[in-house]
């Protein structure tokens, strides 16, 4: 087994054993720092820039709604985490110079073409469709996947099933692969 | 910013790190996993899975921190996961790596990033439909597979292990 990838990336086995010692961080030092143990997740920060956004141009209506209320609309400590994902990412990138502008990733323009505007349609639709069902299932990859998976939570096992299981069948639908 | 936010501003770079040195973040390798050609982001996630799993479950039992179970909510979780798969395979991000792909400049991620914001706001006015809807079949509420099943942790944790250890040969094997 190699340590590096192709690439200049590091092993997956090595990044996620890495990401499982920053969780098992993450929760000692919330709990320590905040009073509350919290857990690596993304997709309710996305309810919260929505309701950020939102009060913008009508506030009473985020005030008055039930979910937002519920969710409680704030930059909080996921909030920042989401924010520094994308500065990680881009710290990486750049120094292993494997950062690169794309617009259309090849296995999509394999089946669709290099047409910016339907990756641009796919990508909004299918954040739809996907943040619903987040929000629905009260987890993402994130949040089901990583954290609820290492506290054995039902539901994560469950919900990472139906993750996968529906992604499968429709990539190989939508991707026009048969499942051989 | 507060304590908190400083603290999840470093976390997160550290986490963005992580995701990007593991090459887990791109459109090809997420959909290239739901084509089952490229296993990246399974060995990333799993890896993952097992080392925190024993750390978190070990500070948990000595009371340190707790734990903090999604609710097994059966139509919600059933309904939720099938909707997110469906989306995730077109969008080929998820909310946590459409960020850092952004960040590695992959910007159509960009259009994902804006459809999953009107997807939180739909859901938002969505809420009190799926309430009295979905939400309201049947909640077996915050469990954990221990109490489920009756089992003390540390006799499922090295199944798990053995388990997941025993996938990672089979798809080194298969050289997925």
């Amino acid at each position: 087994m190699k340590w590096k990838t192709d690439d200049g990336g590091w092993s997956p086995y090595l990044a996620g054993a890495l990401l499982g010692l920053l969780a098992i961080a993450s929760v000692l030092a919330t709990t320590q720092l905040m009073g509350k143990t919290s857990y690596l997740g993304a997709s309710t920060t996305f309810v919260r820039a929505a309701g950020l956004l939102e009060h913008e141009i009508a506030a009473d209506h985020v005030v008055s709604n039930e979910y937002y209320t519920k969710t409680k609309v704030r930059v909080d400590w996921q909030f920042m985490l989401v924010i520094g994902i994308l500065l990680g990412a881009f710290i990486s990138s750049i120094m292993d110079k494997s950062f690169r502008l794309e617009a259309v990733p090849p296995t999509w323009a394999d089946r669709f073409g290099t047409s910016i505007w339907k990756r641009a349609v796919g990508a909004f639709v299918g954040g739809i469709i996907a943040m619903i069902g987040a929000r629905l299932a009260s987890g993402c990859p994130s949040g089901h996947g990583l954290s609820g998976m290492m506290q054995l939570s039902v539901s994560s096992f469950v919900a990472l099933v139906m993750f996968f299981g529906v992604g499968v069948l429709i990539a190989h639908i939508v991707y026009g692969r048969r499942i051989s | 910013m507060n304590t908190g936010q400083w603290l999840g501003l470093f976390t997160g770079v550290l986490f963005g790190f992580l995701l990007q040195k593991g090459r887990v973040l791109r459109f090809d390798k997420q959909v290239g996993a739901m084509l089952l050609k490229d296993m990246t982001i399974l060995k990333f996630m799993l890896s993952a899975i097992l080392v925190g799993m024993v750390g978190i479950l070990l500070l948990s039992n000595l009371e340190i921190i707790t734990l903090s179970y999604k609710p097994m909510n059966v139509g919600a979780v059933l309904l939720g996961g099938a909707l997110f798969g469906a989306g995730w395979a077109i969008m080929g991000f998820c909310p946590g790596t459409s960020l850092g792909a952004l960040g590695e400049g992959r910007w159509h991620a960009v259009f994902a990033i804006i459809g999953m914001l009107v997807g939180a706001a739909f859901y938002a006015e969505l809420y009190p439909f799926f309430k009295a809807t979905v939400l309201s079949w049947k909640d077996f509420g915050k469990i954990g597979l221990p109490e489920a099943l009756d089992i003390s942790q540390w006799v499922i944790v090295p199944i798990f292990w053995v388990g997941v250890i025993a996938v990672f040969f089979w798809f080194e094997k298969k050289k997925l």
